[in-house]
């Protein structure tokens, strides 16, 4: 087989392959959903792509124990239910959760910190799955450990669940603050600043070259109503994830509408102020302050 | 009518960036369009990758409409994946309220390679371009049925996966992804032309 050029085989898995699809996501709002019902009003409203989950991250909150995977036939039949992609949720290091995943076709698993972690000390290796991977970051640092492992996707943390925006505005600016700095530095500098952010060096000079992560970065965590999710777009993020944001609120079609035109037209405020009119009531929300330690999940992945 | 001066590129969502640096690379001014009142000032347009549902969603009436008139009208177009979709006449399994923008005599049936785990790299061959490029096919759509008045410029596992009609080029692939810019250079390279 070896005299076959490369020109004559259709190449799947591939690294361009999985970080394309996010190019294609990028403009756009990824949704929550806990069944097929909410996965069509998404759809509905413009989302790019939908969320499987049993539990939104303001129900693990509330309800606390181990949140894990969720049931495979929830996911088959909300992969059934829409034409958009379907994204899946795995434990950090359950490597086992991400190939029952991929096995059900989920076209991006999500290792996220909002489930129970499965190994305090490792990530996945993301590179051996033929499917792509988003995992989160609060830094830099952390979010070029991610590609390193294989993530094709990188989403900022923020706070899941809390309605509240602050940690994803927080983590946003933490990464796109390194950059900046990182604007001129020479190669010794970036040795450096790669051994003190712990990334490797190839990557941080990938990224200080593009002057923005070499993968597609959206906001997660915290986002309620348009004006956030135009927030997270103007401070650089290239779409937006919305996690209890939209069916924990009053009114979920419309808002879900809201907040993709939001997403779209992010530096024309008088556009979001038409798309914020008469949406009903916001999720609540949660102080950070309030919520115990222990009970935060942004400090989950390692 | 000559190349196209400024190339809007629709940038409601997906990779428009990539095409706007593709344009760049060919020396031609690229423009988001997002408003009707964009596309004034226009002389070609893209439709880039992305979700076709979404981009649909988000095309106000008039924006639609303006597209329709210009094309008519004469002004080249190139869509690709997504864009593809958009362009069509009509869409097989598509959403029923998912109403395309009929530029060009086509029907595509949306991820019809499957799901992502089938999304895949090739090389594909067209005389529009000369020696083979590299084309990413991500969730790609098919062409089911094609009009007497539409060209075949590529075909890849037997399926068309770059068509023309007139002026109008629809690509299943995403040459934007790629570094190889002999699609746009042969987009703008399509006249103007009146119908």
């Amino acid at each position: 087989m070896e005299e076959l050029t490369p020109a004559l085989i259709d190449r799947r898995g591939t690294w361009k392959v999985k970080a394309g699809l996010a190019e294609m996501l990028k403009g756009g709002v990824i949704m929550d959903v806990v069944t097929p019902e909410q996965a069509k009003i998404a759809e509905d409203a413009g989302a790019v792509a939908v969320m499987a989950l049993e539990r939104v991250p303001a129900d693990i909150r509330r309800e606390g124990g181990v949140a894990r995977m969720s049931d495979p036939g929830l996911i088959a039949a909300i992969i059934d239910a829409v034409t958009i992609p379907v994204m899946a949720k795995c434990r950090i290091g359950h490597f086992v959760e991400a190939q029952i995943l991929e096995s059900l076709g989920v076209d991006y698993i999500d290792e996220s910190e909002v489930l129970t972690p499965a190994d305090d000390e490792h990530h996945i290796n993301k590179h051996v799955f033929k499917i792509p991977f988003v995992c989160g970051c609060r830094d830099l640092g952390e979010a070029l450990r991610r590609i390193t492992e294989g993530a094709a996707m990188i989403r900022t943390k923020g706070e899941a669940g809390t309605g509240n925006v602050v940690e994803a505005v927080r983590h946003m600016r933490a990464v796109t603050g390194a950059l900046r700095k990182l604007h001129g530095a020479g190669p010794e500098e970036i040795v450096m600043e790669a051994k003190r952010i712990g990334a490797p060096a190839d990557l941080l000079e990938e990224s200080a070259r593009l002057g923005r992560l070499p993968v597609v970065n959206f906001a997660a965590g915290g986002i309620a109503t348009p004006a956030d999710a135009a927030l997270m777009m103007q401070l650089g993020c290239d779409g937006i994830f919305v996690g209890s944001g939209i069916f924990k609120a009053e009114n979920p079609a419309a808002r879900a509408k809201a907040i993709v035109a939001a997403t779209t037209y992010f530096d024309r405020p008088e556009i979001l102020a038409d798309a914020s009119k008469s949406l009903g009531k916001a999720m609540r929300g949660l102080e950070i302050g309030a919520i115990p330690q222990e009970e935060l999940l942004a400090g989950r992945g390692w | 009518m000559t190349r196209p001066r400024r190339v809007g590129v629709l940038a409601l969502q997906g990779d428009f960036r990539e095409h706007l640096a593709a344009l760049r690379a060919c020396e031609v001014e690229g423009v988001p369009v997002r408003l009707a009142s964009d596309l004034d000032g226009v002389d070609a347009l893209i439709l880039p990758g992305g979700e076709s549902t979404t981009m649909a969603r988000l095309m106000e009436p008039g924006l639609k409409a303006s597209i329709q008139r210009r094309s008519a009208d004469g002004m080249p177009v190139m869509g690709t994946c997504a864009g593809m979709i958009l362009m069509a006449r009509d869409i097989k399994d598509g959403r029923p309220d998912q109403e395309p923008l009929k530029l060009m005599d086509i029907s595509v049936r949306r991820n019809a390679y499957g799901r992502q785990i089938d999304s895949f790299e090739a090389e594909v061959e067209s005389q529009a371009i000369g020696a083979p490029g590299p084309a990413v096919f991500i969730r790609a759509p098919q062409v089911a049925e094609r009009g007497p008045d539409v060209e075949e410029l590529a075909s890849h596992g037997g399926h068309a996966v770059a068509l023309k009609q007139g002026n109008r080029l629809a690509l299943a692939f995403h040459p934007e992804l790629t570094p190889d810019r002999r699609w746009h250079q042969y987009f703008v390279s399509l006249d103007g032309e009146s119908r």
